[in-house]
């Protein structure tokens, strides 16, 4: 994320609320209209891409692509975007109440206004079935109107808006299987409240658009939009490509920063890591290895074939399953005392819930009640939290309620920090 | 007199200075001392001694003469002197941009204390009853320690800071022993912000480490504390203030948590320099402490030592201390070696003696409130140039301007404008004469800078100073490539800095330069 001010290598803007990796110029620092005189209303549209996350639970990586889709709801796995949608809008809504919220009709929103006891304003928009990536992008050049767009995905989502060039302020609600761009909340209870919050600066002529980098509320920043291409993620290769940037409120401690690969940290580190895992391992235990390079080499040191993109079972010296999905998961724990060994998700602080959806809450229930977690990650990536908590978001409250607290991180061979883990939800709520 | 009035020379064709000093360092492409090296060139003929040669026996005798340079008194001279000119140091330059390292003004009379051959023709092994005056000074400085840090005893032999630490560590270690909890206490805790050192020492002694991340304030996280401390627990190593220069408030309560768990606490008062004659480790609960003498007491830091560190222990742990220790029996001193309990030596003999003479002059010299004095101006002098450097657009000092005796700043906002980063501002900095540091590593400010302006400095001084960042600072924005190709006006360009990385081609010494690149 970098904060409002031209870059002329990168941030050219076509429209004010968005600008692309190339082409244009235009005039980022102008972010929301004002609203009308006398405080009136504040106008939200919110576009849901229905079937973003889907392919999480199921251990697929992604959710791009009809296949990939089809054959997530093949592994048991069930729509989630429009629940988290909801619970976003419960937010706004509870803080202000007089939001008028634009949408698509049916499961692009409306479905997720009303079930958060909204009542939407809809666009005559007809979405396919199942919606598709144009649908998104047509939602977006259809809300001209609005003071702020909130959308409900992940990265490939954030991709669609972009090519829909917003003509305002931007905010995701994470809901998808990679979450990695800048412009997302860290949970959609924080998305709600920090859209009630721009809101209440945006009724205020002349708050807008200033170019401020103090996360005043209703100025904006630029916030990276990046994609991981899937097949290669399914492969095993992290390679985030930056797409452009989208303008979004800059009450920053709630947007989930972008993430920041490992591969910045010092080389070695990782090896030393899984040393003090390895050390710590105890016969008889489960070990279930969440996605990440840090993992990975835990792995690598055990010689176990593990995935850096899955989900892994060891025990005792050996794999006793790779790439699981959460049902195959649950079974896996189930009657066995298991720890979880995580990795941190540099720049957002994430522990459960992004990329590692396998992890789902009956799992960690069963974790918790067992062996617990280990959380691996380097002083540096830590330190890029800038003192902002570790978070758990797996979608439910009273499973992320149970890892609360102080959690070990080992960050080296004999060496760890005790650093807060939160549930999302809670930390942007309180 | 023809000029105008008060300007005698204004007629003259002389340009007026600009408003930053147009410096350059000298460039002498100066080669290595043994590069210079001419077989039988020499400074004296050193006459023959007079004496009758003795036979060594062959184990400590050389089989061939030691390869010293040769060379003529000139050319040492002229060496060491361009040596100097290429150097920026504290003599010649406004040193407050080695933040944590407290580069004062040290005195030069004190210096001719330890010329004197009173001092300097003492040798290590005489005789107790013909260096009384040299052993009082220990004795002195030793209890004026103990009364600045309310420490129960302090031992001066440590010869830096780090090694300070580590007489520390390796005391805690030896008190649990003691009690036979020392397998069980294995693990030390630390914090993000205090000095590496603390980690490492701990680490070399055998510990597994603990590290606690700053809170959203910049304070170690007290409730991380609660959740870290147990019967494993064998120590806090904790710097405060920290290398932010933010005091902890609540010290007393992390020194509480760790005596209720069993644990001893450590204080690191390297960075004391804003609490001399205000508050003492003692009065917070610390078992131990310990001082870089080459910082807040004045002596040169002799570019990595010998330095000279003190530790200073409760009474609890004074039978730990390495030794000997210098006793006083009211009417003569001597060194006691017969402590069954002690950690040993951490150097050879008492201790470097030329800075524990330096230190012992320059307490003397001020007095308590003379030292309380220098407290107040280093912290004075701080929030002066604090308030100089946040006026500068795009520098920020991340958690509020609540500091002590230094401050660890951020150009994060700077460098996302322009793309010039810390260090590099750093480089261009030294182009008008001035020293500059980031921050260890990890960085968790971003985009850091540490800035310490001591009791040293002047107004005009920090004036200069803050004006050359603002300087640098507009050249970022201006024309970023002009600072990244930085320096100009430097005796080098630029190092290639990998080989510190590689033990193939790092070399400390001219013999292993030798061995790794000559041969
Ligand atoms: C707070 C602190 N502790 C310890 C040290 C280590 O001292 P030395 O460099 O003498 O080993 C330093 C100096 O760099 C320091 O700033």
């Amino acid at each position: 994320m970098t904060t409002d001010r031209p870059d002329p290598s990168r941030t050219a803007a076509g429209h004010p609320g968005s600008s692309r990796a190339a082409g244009g110029t235009g005039d980022p620092g102008r972010a929301a209209r004002p609203g009308p005189p006398g405080g009136a209303a504040f106008t939200v549209g919110l576009i849901v891409n229905p079937v973003a996350g889907i392919g999480g639970p199921a251990g697929l990586k992604g959710s791009d692509g009809a296949g990939v889709q089809l054959e997530a709801l093949a592994r048991g796995a069930s729509p989630r975007a429009g629940e988290r949608a909801a619970l976003a809008v419960r937010a706004l809504l509870a803080r202000r109440p007089d939001t008028r919220i634009v949408t698509v009709a049916g499961p692009m929103g409306e479905d997720s206004v009303r079930a958060a006891g909204g009542v939407p304003e809809l666009l005559r928009l007809a979405p396919g079935d199942p919606s598709s990536p144009r649908d998104t992008t047509a939602a977006v050049e259809a809300m001209r109107d609005v003071d702020l767009l909130l959308f409900a995905g992940g990265d490939g989502t954030a991709r669609d808006v972009l090519d829909g060039s917003p003509s305002c302020p931007v905010l995701g609600v994470p809901a998808g299987v990679k979450v990695y761009s800048g412009c997302f909340a860290v949970s959609p209870a924080a998305a709600g409240t920090t859209a009630a919050e721009f809101g209440r600066d945006a009724g205020r002529a002349g708050s807008t658009g200033s170019p401020t980098s103090t996360g005043g509320t209703g100025s904006t920043l630029a916030a990276e939009v990046v994609d991981l291409d899937e097949d290669a993620y399914r492969s095993g290769r992290v390679s985030p490509l930056l797409y452009g940037t989208l303008r979004v409120p800059a009450a920053r401690a709630r947007l989930s920063g972008r993430k920041v690969g490992s591969s910045a940290a010092a080389p070695g580190s990782a090896e030393a890591i899984a040393r003090e895992v390895a050390a710590r391992m105890r016969p008889g235990v489960r070990y279930v290895l969440g996605p990440g390079a840090t993992t990975m080499a835990v792995g690598r040191l055990l010689g176990l074939d593990t995935t850096l993109l899955g989900v892994d079972v060891v025990q005792d010296g050996e794999l006793v399953a790779a790439d699981v999905t959460e049902r195959r998961l649950l079974g896996l724990v189930e009657g066995h005392e298991t720890c979880a060994v995580l990795s941190v998700i540099g720049g957002q602080g994430f522990v459960l819930g992004r990329g590692n959806q396998q992890i789902g809450p009956a799992v960690l229930k069963k974790i918790m009640a067992s062996g617990g977690l280990l959380v691996l990650a380097t002083q540096q990536k830590l330190a890029g939290l800038g003192g902002r908590p570790l978070l758990a978001d797996t979608g439910d409250p009273e499973a992320d309620a149970l890892v609360a607290g102080h959690v070990s991180v080992i960050t080296g061979h004999r060496e760890s920090a005790v650093y807060r883990i939160r549930p999302a939800t809670e930390e942007f709520t309180a | 007199m023809s000029g105008h009035a008060g300007e005698p020379f204004a007629e003259l064709p002389v340009a007026p200075k600009p408003r930053l000093r147009r410096f350059h360092q000298a460039r002498w492409d100066e080669p290595i001392i043994f590069e210079q090296s001419r077989p039988g060139r020499r400074g004296i003929a050193v006459p023959a001694p007079g004496v009758p040669a003795v036979e060594l026996p062959d184990t400590v005798r050389r089989a061939e003469p030691p390869r010293l340079p040769e060379m003529s008194q000139l050319h040492v001279l002229r060496h060491y002197v361009r040596l100097s000119q290429e150097n920026l140091g504290v003599d010649q330059a406004i040193a407050v941009g080695q933040g944590t390292c407290t580069m004062k003004y040290s005195p030069k009379v004190n210096d001719r204390f330890v010329t004197d051959p009173k001092v300097a023709e003492l040798h290590p092994l005489q005789p107790d009853d013909t260096v009384q005056g040299v052993l009082e000074i220990y004795w002195r400085l030793e209890r004026m320690l103990a009364e600045i840090s309310g420490m129960h005893r302090v031992s001066l032999q440590p010869a830096s800071g780090s090694a300070a630490i580590y007489a520390n560590v390796a005391m805690i270690r030896a008190y649990h022993a003691s009690r036979g909890e020392g397998e069980r206490r294995d693990q030390v805790i630390t914090t993000m912000f205090s000095h590496p050192s603390n980690a490492a020492c701990a680490k070399t002694a055998g510990y597994e480490v603990i590290t606690l991340m700053p809170d959203e304030n910049g304070c170690p996280d007290i409730e991380a504390l609660r959740a870290a401390v147990g019967p494993r627990t064998a120590a806090l190593m904790i710097t405060n203030p920290e290398d932010t220069g933010i005091f902890n408030p609540r010290i007393a309560e992390f020194v509480a948590l760790v005596h209720e768990a069993g644990g001893l606490a450590c204080y690191d008062q390297a960075n004391a320099n804003g609490l001399l004659g205000v508050t003492r480790a003692a009065d917070a609960g610390f078992d131990l402490c310990h001082f870089n003498l080459h910082k807040t007491f004045s002596t040169p830091h002799a570019c990595g030592g010998p330095a000279a560190g003190a530790s200073g222990v409760s009474e609890a742990l004074a039978p730990f201390l390495p030794g000997p220790t210098v006793e006083f029996d009211g009417s003569r001193y001597h060194l006691d070696a017969d402590r069954p309990l002690s950690v040993g030596k951490m150097r050879p003999f008492l201790g470097v003696t030329p800075n524990v003479v330096r230190a012992y002059a320059w307490i003397m010299a001020l007095g308590a409130a003379g030292l309380r004095e220098v407290a107040e101006t280093a912290v004075l002098n701080n929030n002066y140039l604090m308030h100089r450097i946040l006026q500068i657009k795009g520098a920020s000092a991340p958690w509020g301007r609540n500091r002590l005796e230094q401050v660890r700043y951020s150009w994060q906002e700077l460098s996302e404008e322009t793309g010039v980063h810390s260090e590099e501002i750093g480089v261009r900095a030294a182009d008008f004469g001035v020293h500059y540091w980031t921050s260890h590593h990890p960085y968790v400010v971003p985009e850091p800078f540490t800035l310490e302006p001591t009791e040293s400095y002047s107004k005009e001084d920090l004036d200069e100073y803050a004006a050359i960042l603002e300087h640098v600072a507009d050249e970022a924005r201006r024309d970023p490539g002009l600072v990244k190709g930085a320096p100009y006006n430097q005796t080098v360009h630029r190092i290639d800095p990998s080989s510190l990385d590689d033990p193939e081609r790092w070399s400390p010494t001219w013999r292993a330069y030798t061995r790794k690149h000559l041969s």
